[in-house]
């Protein structure tokens, strides 16, 4: 079965915005999906209309086979969704906020304050659970969200941005939470402007442009299409020029730094055997970009051009 | 991969609606009641103390040359009056400065993504009017047990009145923060309407002293029959029968429940 499943979605907005041009997308249940676009190519248009804040224009679309125009109810009961923008009530508490929201799913009061420990307890956020949510740092907030969200168990997570803005180290252990709760059945859908995050996490991506889904397929299977990297290294002595490297693309980007773009035909180890025969010592080496990133502005920047 | 599947195939079905609609609307209640003992300055104080200055200068100081009104003294014939605005008042504005705020601060998003349907939703807003609406009309009750004797002539017309009367304007200030799109129009109705009509309503005088045209003015005057209909309850006098107060009052909350439930189902200003 699938968690969502999306045919021929349509958004046109009152100002004449058409920000979804009939969009068809399939989620298995268990997934763990990413959705990806630039600003304005209509990913939270298309969140807002599966958790009903957005009215759909036309088309379909159900979530573990609930029907949202005929079943919303039950819909609805299967999703917990953590937004782009702060959305409690910022003079509630913590703990007041997810245990009113599990009692909106219809939890017991009891057994939501016994999860409201659970997450809170996870996401790091127990020893503020009565201080006034106002007070929360940005990263506490996003993490907030995600325990609401996660209060009455959905069958599928939806997470819009959820660390934007956060830093590295909570990231990180946000990612970590969020792999336990997929590997504990819960699907969950992904957007996110970090693409090592949706590189990291996700086995399945869509990327979304202009209202319409350009690329949709298994995380590695796209990788894999990157039929060239680019690779970023520091040398122990200065450069006055480029050296000749052929086959290899070589830019010199200062005296002690250089580009060299390696095809997947190729192999590192004749690339470092021309550099040792030329007497050039690599102190260090990285990927330029993230390999995610490359294929994301391919595409998006093909779509730009047709 | 297939042992995600396995496990994602062994969660729970969905709970019963049933129970859903009544543990939202549990909470939606529990939740405006810890906002108006949270900010219980703004919200239970405010009511107590214009009550005892209204008990203060028109009872005691200018009620005093006034004389009886109705064969009734001039404290214990406003009493109910000034109970019953304090419901009105507090009933409207609780529903609509808390609907209106989480429209404001976006986490009206938070019901509007459960499965809580539209009718549950606004029964729960107008049923925190209710609590309000009480809390506060127990309060000025007390306040008034200071100035006068209360006696009770028929305790079911007391309740039934307050109740009605309260959840007709809960109603009326759930339409109100649905309408407004900003803090200055969820303040005209409560200063333009409400009030010239409350003051208007018979609390500080019976209808009959009035000329005639005045009187049947009055007439079309809502907050009238509701005043009446409480009075009558306390003190066994009215000015109108109770049983058109009743009628009035039900008619009123059908149309306004439906057309709040429409609204909301609709969702005009909460969804794009």
């Amino acid at each position: 079965m699938n968690a969502l499943s999306v045919r021929g979605l349509t958004k046109t907005y009152q100002n004449g915005v058409q920000a979804l041009k009939g969009i068809d997308l399939a989620v298995e249940q268990g997934d763990f999906f990413a959705l990806l676009g630039p600003n304005g190519a209509g990913k939270t248009t298309l969140i807002g209309i599966v958790t009903s804040l957005v009215r759909k224009s036309g088309g379909e679309a159900s979530i573990f086979g609930y029907d949202i125009d005929r079943q919303l109810e039950a819909a609805k009961s299967c999703i917990g969704v953590v937004p782009q923008e702060i959305n409690f009530n910022l003079f509630e508490t913590p703990l007041t906020i997810v245990v009113n929201q599990a009692g909106f799913y219809g939890i017991p009061r009891r057994v939501a304050r016994e999860r409201a420990e659970k997450y809170l307890k996870q996401l790091q956020l127990w020893d503020r659970r009565n201080h006034a949510s106002r007070g929360l740092s940005g990263g506490m907030k996003r993490r907030l969200m995600i325990a609401r969200a996660l209060m009455h168990e959905p069958r599928l997570l939806i997470l819009d941005e959820p660390t934007a803005g956060v830093d590295i180290e909570i990231r990180r252990s946000m990612w970590e939470f969020l792999r336990e709760i997929n590997q504990r059945g819960t699907t969950i859908i992904l957007t996110t402007h970090y693409l090592e995050e949706a590189e990291t996490l996700c086995r399945n991506i869509a990327i979304i442009d202009g209202g319409r889904i350009i690329e949709r397929d298994r995380m590695s299977n796209l990788l894999r299409r990157l039929h060239t990297e680019t690779f970023v290294l520091t040398l122990s002595r200065p450069l006055r020029e480029a050296p000749a490297l052929p086959p290899y693309p070589v830019k010199l980007v200062d005296e002690n730094t250089l580009e060299v773009e390696v095809s997947k035909e190729e192999n590192l180890n004749d690339l470092f055997a021309r550099l040792t025969s030329l007497d050039i010592e690599v102190l260090s080496l990285r990927n330029k970009v993230n390999r995610l990133e490359e294929i994301f502005m391919r595409l998006v920047e093909k779509g730009a051009a047709a | 991969m297939s042992t995600v599947l396995e496990k994602a195939a062994t969660q729970p079905e969905p709970l019963s609606m049933t129970q859903v609609r009544r543990i939202g609307f549990q909470t939606i209640v529990i939740r405006e009641f810890h906002r108006i003992v949270r900010i219980w300055s703004q919200t239970i104080l405010p009511s107590g103390v214009t009550a005892t200055l209204y008990f203060l200068i028109f009872g005691t100081v200018i009620g005093s040359r006034i004389g009886p009104m109705d064969g009734i003294s001039y404290m214990m014939y406003i009493a109910p009056g000034l109970i019953m605005q304090a419901v009105i008042n507090n009933s409207y504005t609780n529903v609509v400065s808390s609907f209106f705020g989480a429209k404001f601060g976006k986490h009206i998003e938070e019901l509007l993504v459960s499965p809580l349907p539209s009718w549950i939703i606004v029964s729960g807003y107008v049923a925190g009017g209710v609590v309000r609406g009480a809390m506060v009309g127990l309060l000025v009750s007390a306040v008034a047990l200071f100035f006068t004797h209360l006696p009770v002539e028929h305790p079911v017309i007391v309740v039934g009145a307050a109740v009605l009367t309260s959840v007709t304007f809960a109603l009326g200030g759930f339409l109100n923060a649905m309408f407004a799109k900003n803090f200055d129009q969820i303040s005209i109705i409560p200063t333009f309407l409400l009030t010239p009509l409350t003051y208007l309503g018979g609390v500080f005088y019976s209808i009959s002293r009035l000329p005639g045209w005045a009187r049947h003015l009055s007439l079309i005057d809502p907050i009238l029959y509701m005043v009446n209909a409480f009075r009558f309850g306390f003190l066994g006098e009215s000015d109108v029968p109770v049983l058109y107060a009743f009628a009035i009052m039900i008619v009123a909350i059908a149309g306004l429940f439906t057309a709040a439930v429409v609204l909301m189902t609709r969702s005009s200003g909460l969804r794009e």
